[in-house]
């Protein structure tokens, strides 16, 4: 197959851009009419970006969408090894587009990483969309907080992650090469960015009263890998968060339960 | 050609393998009686003196939370090779720098073990394979880098004998390296890799002048492997002067159905249990490889060779058996076939392969195999690799 670092970068449909941040080219995607929202995707991206929720967000904001490093066509330097890392280059990015005080969507992933931009550039975010995040440690040094996906067999993994895995099922015989090797590319990058510590950054918790803006914590309950205790704890670490559950769906119930995880983002988005 | 014994230090004594879902990682340790391993590991070290007695060079290796390999420190192991015996070589391959992460550490190791063994020490460095990145928390996809660094790191130590010097590297930071005691060779052991498919590494490891080692694989993929070392290798000044190392499982009886019944003992290895999460963590294998998996293209190596039976992986070289006379022939055929090598490693023990029948290969192989492909013309000109004191 081609090198990924070889591909041209082209335009799939929806507007493209190409930014060079901290020496590194990041593929930025733009979905949609209205003001603008920075949606941060889990590690799941090709799923989530196929969702209806995404489609039903980007019918009320302009989406900006970037693809972290290592994920989708996007350059993954060797200096960049954590979510710390990726959350400078995204704040360099909104600096660059003249953005703040802008709602956010964090998914899995992706909410780890909208809470380390948030908590290092208050005022950044007008309002925090939560959805099954990880990156924060509650227990203790003995206490299992987030269900180890590497260690564990994939039949075990599979019933943590979806209420239904039908959802998750993809026949990658019948894709399309390049889109295998994004899939492929975007668990080692995972892997490499949430491997040690695990899923978490050991400092972020203390951190997190830092985030002053309405935080909206959204949850699968039959989510396995980070339980709904786990999401309601985050949703306590912060000056003004809320909790709330989205029935028959696993850790991404952006893909499970679109129409819900939708109706509940736009609800609390659109209060004042 | 040099010959090797080899063996991983098994705990064969488990449950059925079909109550088991691995031998690996998970394998809880109320499976492991420490009167039983007492045993084991005695009786182990006890193999690799006969070994030694019998003519033959020594090399072990480590592996952790599994089973297959109760050598979970294999410093130790060669500390004691290293005042226990005093004819052959010892080899360790290798330190799995990239998941030890303290590479000054195994650098004092190794010098430390270099003069107890006065100058006897082959020191090798191993990525580790995929499952040891779960016992030692290292993240798959930055093996190599760890790897790279460790070495580089480590030959510096080695080499430097006058004021301290600083290193800050991407994985270990030291302001004032000043290794204690330097080695017994000069300037230092030589240096063992090993590597089942990278080219690119193996061409790093050759124009270095490092020893190239790989595993159980057909002849086939050696010979492309051995090309590319061959195609890169310089002198570069290492004591024995780089070359290559090939192993296979071996078993030498009398009679070829002795021996046959050996090899069915040691094949053993080749069938532990693994689930599949450990077999490829995530960005272990190069992106290319991963999607040829996802695409049903790509079967794992041993899983194709244990589908296939004794025969089939005796004529890939896989597999050594039978009468001195054959096991002869199948050395030489496959050094024909690879273009040449310079190191045999066996594994001459493995599973419930008792200490008798051990014992049995052990000195046949000494006796009637290794004078007749001692004198293998070498690939490399390895000079004074004998030369301990």
């Amino acid at each position: 197959m081609a090198d990924i670092q070889g591909w041209t970068l082209s335009d799939k449909g929806t507007a493209m851009d190409v930014k060079t941040i901290q020496g590194a080219k990041l593929e930025i995607e733009r979905r949609g009419k209205g003001s603008p929202l920075l949606l941060l995707l889990s590690e799941e991206e090709q799923l989530d970006l196929a969702s209806p929720f995404v489609a039903g967000l980007a019918e009320t904001y302009e989406l900006l969408i970037p693809h972290y490093p290592g994920f989708g066509r996007s350059e993954r330097p060797e200096w960049v090894s954590s979510p710390d890392d990726i959350s400078y280059m995204l704040l360099d990015l909104l600096d660059a587009e003249g953005l703040q005080n802008i709602p956010v969507v964090g998914l899995s992933l992706g909410g780890w990483i909208a809470l380390e931009m948030a908590v290092k550039a208050r005022g950044i975010f007008s309002k925090v969309v939560l959805v099954d995040a990880i990156g924060v440690k509650h227990g203790g040094v003995f206490d299992r907080d987030i269900q180890d996906i590497w260690t564990s067999h994939p039949a075990k993994v599979e019933a943590w992650k979806w209420h239904d895995a039908a959802k998750s099922k993809r026949d990658f015989g019948a894709m399309a090469e390049e889109d295998v090797s994004i899939h492929a590319r975007n668990i080692e990058s995972f892997a490499r960015f949430c491997w040690d510590p695990y899923m978490h950054n050991p400092k972020l918790k203390r951190r997190l009263h830092r985030v002053t803006a309405p935080v909206q914590v959204i949850w699968g309950e039959n989510d396995g890998v980070v339980t709904p205790a786990y999401g309601k704890a985050f949703a306590e670490a912060f000056a003004n968060g809320r909790f709330e559950t989205v029935a028959a769906a696993g850790h991404y119930p952006q893909i499970e339960q679109p129409a819900e995880t939708l109706a509940r983002t736009l609800a609390f988005l659109a209060q004042k | 050609m040099q010959s090797w014994f080899f063996t991983e230090m098994p705990y064969p004594h488990l449950p059925p393998m079909d109550e088991l879902s691995t031998m690996r990682v998970t394998l809880q340790s109320k499976h492991f009686d420490p009167k039983i391993g007492a045993d084991l590991y005695n009786r182990y070290l006890d193999e690799y003196m006969m070994a030694d007695d019998a003519g033959l060079n020594l090399m072990v290796n480590e592996h952790h939370q599994t089973a297959t390999c109760l050598d979970v420190a294999a410093p130790l192991s060669l500390a004691i090779l290293a005042r226990q015996t005093s004819k052959g070589r010892i080899c360790i391959l290798g330190n799995p720098i990239a998941n030890r992460g303290d590479p000054l550490r195994i650098a004092e190791e190794m010098a430390m073990v270099d003069c107890i063994s006065r100058g006897r020490l082959c020191a090798g460095f191993v990525r580790g394979v995929p499952y040891e990145v779960f016992a030692a928390n290292t993240v798959p996809s930055r093996t190599v880098e760890r790897l790279w660094e460790g070495i580089d790191l480590v030959q510096k130590a080695w080499t430097s004998h006058g004021e301290p010097f600083n290193f800050e590297g991407q994985f270990t930071h030291r302001r004032t390296v000043n290794l204690w005691p330097r080695p017994y060779q000069t300037p230092h052991p030589p240096i063992w890799i090993t590597g089942s498919s990278d080219l690119p590494a193996i061409r790093r490891a050759a124009d270095r002048g490092f020893v190239f080692a790989t595993f159980l694989q057909p002849y086939t993929k050696v010979r492309q492997l051995f090309d590319a070392y061959r195609s890169a290798y310089k002198l570069n000044g290492q004591p024995g002067g780089g070359g290559t190392a090939f192993m296979p499982l071996v078993y030498v009886a009398d009679t070829e159905a002795e021996a046959e019944a050996g090899m069915k003992e040691l094949i053993w290895y080749m069938q532990a249990k693994t689930e599949p999460q450990y077999r490829n963590p995530p960005g272990y294998a190069p992106v290319d490889t991963n999607v040829e998996a996802l695409r049903g293209a790509f079967a794992g190596r041993t899983d194709a060779m244990r589908a296939k039976g004794l025969e089939f992986q005796r004529e890939q070289g896989v597999i050594m058996y039978g009468t001195p006379d054959q096991v002869i022939a199948q050395v030489k055929r496959f050094y024909d076939l690879v273009g040449g090598f310079d190191h045999l490693l066996m594994m001459m023990q493995a599973g419930f392969l008792d200490h008798k029948r051990t014992c049995a290969n052990i000195n046949l192989f000494a006796k009637e195999v290794y004078p007749a492909i001692r004198d293998l013309a070498r690939t490399q000109p390895i000079e004074g690799m004998l030369a301990a004191e």
